[in-house]
Formats: C-alpha cells, sequence, structure tokens
C-alpha cells in the first residue's frame, strides 16, 4: 500500500524538505528533492555511491546552501541558517566520518554536548567537569549506548566502533527534535550493527530520525519509509515492502548490489 | 598529570627563588633579569589561550604587546610634562598610576584585539598567520612614523610609575609586583582552561564541525580568546615599558610577536606554564650565551630544533611525560 501522501494523518512534519536542488558545475547532486520527517519515525534515506546522499546531509545540517528550495525545520525556514543555529534549532546530527574532539576525553566530548544543549559555554570560572549536573546528563547519555566503562579514555584511542556510539551520546545530550544520522552502522561489525539496530527503534519514540544508511538490513528492519535517491533524484518514498517490490527501484539500484 | 603539576609548582617557585637569592646576594641585576623574564611570560602567557588553546597562531601578538607599552608611555609622558592629553572629544590628564595604566593597557589592546580578531578569524591556517603578521607590520610603521612619541627613537620615562603602598624603584618591590600580576592571570588563565569555555574553545581547535554540531560558533569561540589573550598580552606591555623605562616601536616588530611563539614551542604548546619555562630558559640563555657569542641566537635555535623535533611537548612534556593537560 502506498505511503499516503499528502494527507497528512500524524501532525505537520518536524522535518520538511521541498524541492531542494544543489549543482556543482554541471553535475546536478540535488536535483528536486523533496521528502519529510513526521514525529514518531524513522526515515530512511538509500541510493548507490555518488547518488548525492552527503551533499543532501549537507544541505539539511548547514554546511551547504541549496541552490534552489526550502527546508523547514518544525514550521521554521531554516534553508540559509548555519549549522550551529540548525543546532540550536535541534537537529541532532552524527557523522558518517567521527567529528570529535580526539585529545580529549570521552566524558569530555560528551559534557560538551551538555554545553551546548544548555547554552552555558560563556563560562569562564567554573570547572565544567565539575559540573554535577552538567556531568549527570553525559553520563547518562554514556550509559545508554554503553560507553561508561571508557568515559575518561580520550578518543584518540578509541576503536572505530566505539567512536560511532560516541557520537550518538553526544546527539543525546542535545535532546534534539530530529536525528540526522549519517551511516550510524559503518564500522560496527555485526554485533555492534544489531545493538545499535534495537536502540535506534527505541529511539525514534523520543525523536524522529532522518537515517542514511548502507547496511540494508538494519534499514529494512527499522524503516517506517524509505527514499530512495539516484542520480540526485528521489525515485521512490514508501514503506519498506513497496520500497521492495518498487520495479524502478529494483532495476536502479537494489537490482545492482542483489535484493534484499 | 601528577608530575607535570610538581614540576608547575617548582617552575613558579623558581622566580621568585632567583629574585630572593639574588636579594640576599645583593645582584640587583638578576632581579631585573627574573623580573625580564616573569613580565615576557607573561605576555606569553596571553597568547598561549589563543595559540595553545584556541589553535590560532597569531604572528601579530606584539601589537598588543606595544600598544599596552605606549598606553603607559603616552600616559607617562603627559604626566610628567603637565601637558594634558587631547583626544579631541575630551582631555585627559596623563597619569603615573600603574592600575590606571593597567586598565587602560587592558582596555585598548583589547579593543584592538576584538577589532584585529574580526577580520582576521575569517581566515584560517596561512592566511591567519599572514593576515596577524600584516597588522603586526602597520602598527610597526605607523609608530616609527609617528614623531608625536619619540618616532623611530622610542620615548623615555624617567620615573618608574607608582603603585600604592609599594616602591616601585626598588627592584624587589617591583619584582613582588610583577610576579603577583603573573600569578593571579596564570590562576584566571587555569580556570579559563577548564571551564565551559575553555572546553569549547580547545574542542574548536581539534574539530571545528564538532563545535558547530553542538550549536556553538567557532567564530565566537575563537573572538573572545583573541580578545582575553590580547588583553593580557597588552598588559604585560604596560609592564615591559615600566621596566625598561622606555617604549619604542620594535615592541610592535614582528620578531617581538615570534619570540612569545619561540617562548610557548619551548615550554610547552598549550600547556599554563609552558610560556613561563620558556620565557625563562629564554632570558637565560640570552643571558649566558650572549657572553659568550655575539651569535647566540643560534645557539637558540638549534634547542628550538630540538625541542620541535625531539621533544614536541616542550620542555613542560619532556620532563612530565606524556599526557592531557587538563581535565
Amino acid at each position: 500500500m502506498p505511503w499516503p501522501g499528502g494527507a497528512r494523518t500524524m501532525a505537520d512534519p518536524l522535518l520538511d524538505i521541498q524541492g531542494v536542488s544543489k549543482s556543482f558545475g554541471a553535475l546536478r547532486a540535488t536535483d528536486d528533492v523533496s521528502l519529510t520527517l513526521l514525529s514518531g519515525e524513522i526515515h530512511a534515506l538509500i541510493g548507490p555511491n555518488g547518488a548525492g546522499k552527503s551533499t543532501l546531509i549537507q544541505q539539511v545540517a548547514g554546511g551547504l546552501v541549496p541552490d534552489a528550495g526550502r527546508i523547514l525545520f518544525d514550521g521554521r525556514d531554516m534553508t540559509t541558517l548555519g549549522t550551529a543555529e540548525r543546532a540550536r534549532a535541534g537537529l541532532g546530527r552524527t557523522f558518517q566520518i567521527s567529528a570529535l574532539a580526539m585529545e580529549n576525553t570521552v566524558l569530555q566530548n560528551t559534557v560538551l554536548g551538555v554545553v551546548g544543549a544548555s547554552r552555558r559555554v560563556w563560562r569562564f570560572a567554573r570547572s565544567v567537569m565539575r559540573d554535577g549536573n552538567a556531568r549527570a546528563q553525559a553520563e547518562a547519555a554514556l550509559e545508554r549506548v554503553g560507553l561508561s566503562d571508557v568515559a575518561h579514555v580520550r578518543v584518540g584511542e578509541l576503536s572505530h566502533g566505539q567512536r560511532r556510539l560516541l557520537e550518538v551520546a553526544v546527539a543525546l545530550t542535545l535532546r534534539p527534535k530530529v536525528f540526522l544520522m549519517d551511516e550510524p552502522m559503518a564500522g560496527l561489525g555485526a554485533e555492534g550493527s544489531a545493538s545499535m539496530t534495537g536502540f535506534l527503534d527505541g529511539l525514534r519514540s523520543e525523536a524522529p530520525i532522518l537515517l542514511v544508511e548502507h547496511d540494508m538490513d538494519a534499514v529494512f528492519a527499522l524503516a517506517d519509509r524509505i527514499s530512495v535517491l539516484v542520480s540526485g533524484k528521489v525515485i521512490a518514498t514508501g514503506t519498506p515492502a513497496d520500497i521492495r517490490s518498487n520495479a524502478d527501484v529494483r532495476i536502479a539500484y537494489l537490482g545492482e548490489e542483489g535484493a534484499p | 598529570m601528577q608530575r607535570e603539576a610538581v614540576l608547575n609548582t617548582l617552575v613558579f617557585l623558581a622566580l621568585p627563588a632567583v629574585a630572593v637569592i639574588a636579594l640576599v646576594l645583593d645582584e640587583p641585576f638578576a632581579i631585573t633579569l627574573a623580573t625580564r623574564a616573569a613580565i615576557l611570560a607573561l605576555a606569553a602567557v596571553g597568547l598561549n589561550l589563543a595559540l595553545g588553546l584556541g589553535g590560532l597562531v597569531s604572528l601579530g601578538h606584539a601589537v598588543f604587546f606595544g600598544l599596552g607599552g605606549y598606553a603607559m608611555g603616552i600616559l607617562a609622558s603627559h604626566a610628567q610634562s603637565y601637558a594634558p592629553l587631547d583626544l579631541g572629544l575630551f582631555v585627559i590628564e596623563g597619569t603615573k598610576s600603574m592600575p590606571v595604566i593597567w586598565l587602560t593597557a587592558v582596555f585598548v589592546s583589547a579593543l584592538a584585539a576584538l577589532l584585529i580578531g574580526l577580520l582576521a578569524l575569517r581566515t584560517a591556517g596561512v592566511y591567519f598567520i599572514m593576515i596577524t603578521l600584516a597588522f603586526g607590520q602597520m602598527f610597526y610603521y605607523f609608530n616609527i612614523s609617528w614623531p608625536a612619541y619619540g618616532g623611530e627613537d622610542g620615548l623615555s620615562i624617567y620615573v618608574r610609575n607608582s603603585f600604592p603602598g609599594l616602591n616601585t624603584l626598588d627592584p624587589i618591590q617591583f619584582f613582588g609586583l610583577v610576579f603577583a600580576v603573573l600569578a593571579v592571570v596564570l590562576l584566571i588563565m587555569g580556570r579559563i582552561e577548564r571551564s565551559p569555555f575553555g572546553l569549547a574553545l580547545g574542542t574548536a581547535r581539534q574539530n571545528a564541525a564538532r563545535a558547530e554540531t553542538v550549536g556553538l560558533s567557532p567564530f565566537h569561540l575563537r573572538l573572545v580568546a583573541f580578545v582575553i589573550s590580547g588583553a593580557v598580552t597588552g598588559l604585560a606591555g604596560a609592564l615591559f615599558a615600566d621596566l625598561n623605562r622606555f617604549v619604542s616601536p620594535t615592541m610592535f616588530s614582528w620578531q617581538m610577536s615570534g619570540e612569545f611563539i619561540v617562548f610557548i614551542v619551548l615550554g610547552g604548546i598549550g600547556r599554563l606554564f609552558g610560556p613561563v619555562v620558556g620565557a625563562c630558559l629564554f632570558v637565560l640563555l640570552e643571558h649566558l650565551l650572549s657572553g659568550v657569542s655575539e651569535f647566540w641566537l643560534i645557539y637558540l635555535g638549534a634547542i628550538l630544533l630540538f625541542v620541535v623535533l625531539f621533544a614536541r611537548g616542550g620542555v613542560i612534556g619532556a620532563l612530565a611525560g606524556r599526557g592531557a593537560h587538563h581535565g
């Protein structure tokens, strides 16, 4: 059954991407892309390499300004806002390639998230690591992703998979309205991938997730809706069952890598 | 971490120890050397906030050092000639009071750091270095060609400025005052490093995208760091001018900026006491080696090369071992 396009059953979308386009020279990296993220759902964005997923994510996160189209966030136009402003507006992003303070400890990285979310950065005299409240929030986030044991380890010494988890923990401290996750499963291994899948499954009730992921098992297990991006265009949006049976998708994408 | 704390305490106490020993042995010149080391250390402690924690390699911090120096020179010269200073909009009296001079130096250099930072911090890397250098050269050549306060020849202040309750002309008393200022600034800098702001600034250095993703603007963080940094270096400039009772455009020279960076690299980048160790070492080598050879800077160069190649954490890093300097 196709998704009831346009007829909203729930509240207005928290994230509303409307006809966004971005070109680099002759290359249309994003071509009139529209998609929405509704409260309580995981909307997965899939597509072959070079389909324009990274470009689209950057436009949603604030690194790139689209040539055309609008990006609404919780009803507010944020097409031209910077990355920091979008984070303050409630966008919790995790990176495909970890972006963390590598010399700092796991706990310091997480406390920074609390500092950013509470807007208490312009304080110069009090020790941030002795702020019991901030620390408790950071420790709670680490507990949720299972990184409590390595709280005092420097990020540079963490495994690749642990850094993915830390990215998620920092995003949790922001208490975002929307999660934007760029390949959270990458490098996790089968076991880690399964536990991350379980974690994200529960997370959607806190805030919806726009999930970009290559791990098709995870995508089809988690997603309420899937959008397929090919050559900068969304060729299909629908439930996992729709996407599986969609002829265009099979030809353009799934057929190349073997149907799931 | 513990070793570094012990080492910091030792370094910190070495300066007053030298001054007291010199007092007992009646060697006032050694007290002056210790004072000079403490003032240069203060200037580099200021730069270290921007460079060490913030990752901003400013080759223009001599601007603030010079502004602090000229704040002292201008105010004191008007006091010594009893001619009020006409600023167009209003007229102010000169002063020989150190607290007033210090406040002026801090304010003027903070304002300059704000304006320079607003422009320079829009760039990064080599461009940032070049813009700060360009500002430094602008101030340097302006002061050479500005005749009102001595131009190229500089400006002499005949009597050291006063501080309530102290005889500042007595070397040990002036040293005590300078050392107290250094101690207070180190305390403040230590706090800033551990504060929410310090954590955010350090993160912006390591990964600007991370700071942005939690809603923090690296530009604003760096600008505030640059202003605090410039203000501290400006304060050091006022003290330096008072030590020498002389200001000249060389305080603005890029070599001066370079020396501050050398102190930091020598002592240990991003370590609270790094600039103190570096400045003490520099003054010591300058004193010892300049007696041996006119070309003593060659030896300094060799030492610096050794530190950069084999002891990245500087002297403190080599002695205290690796490990986070904060947290």
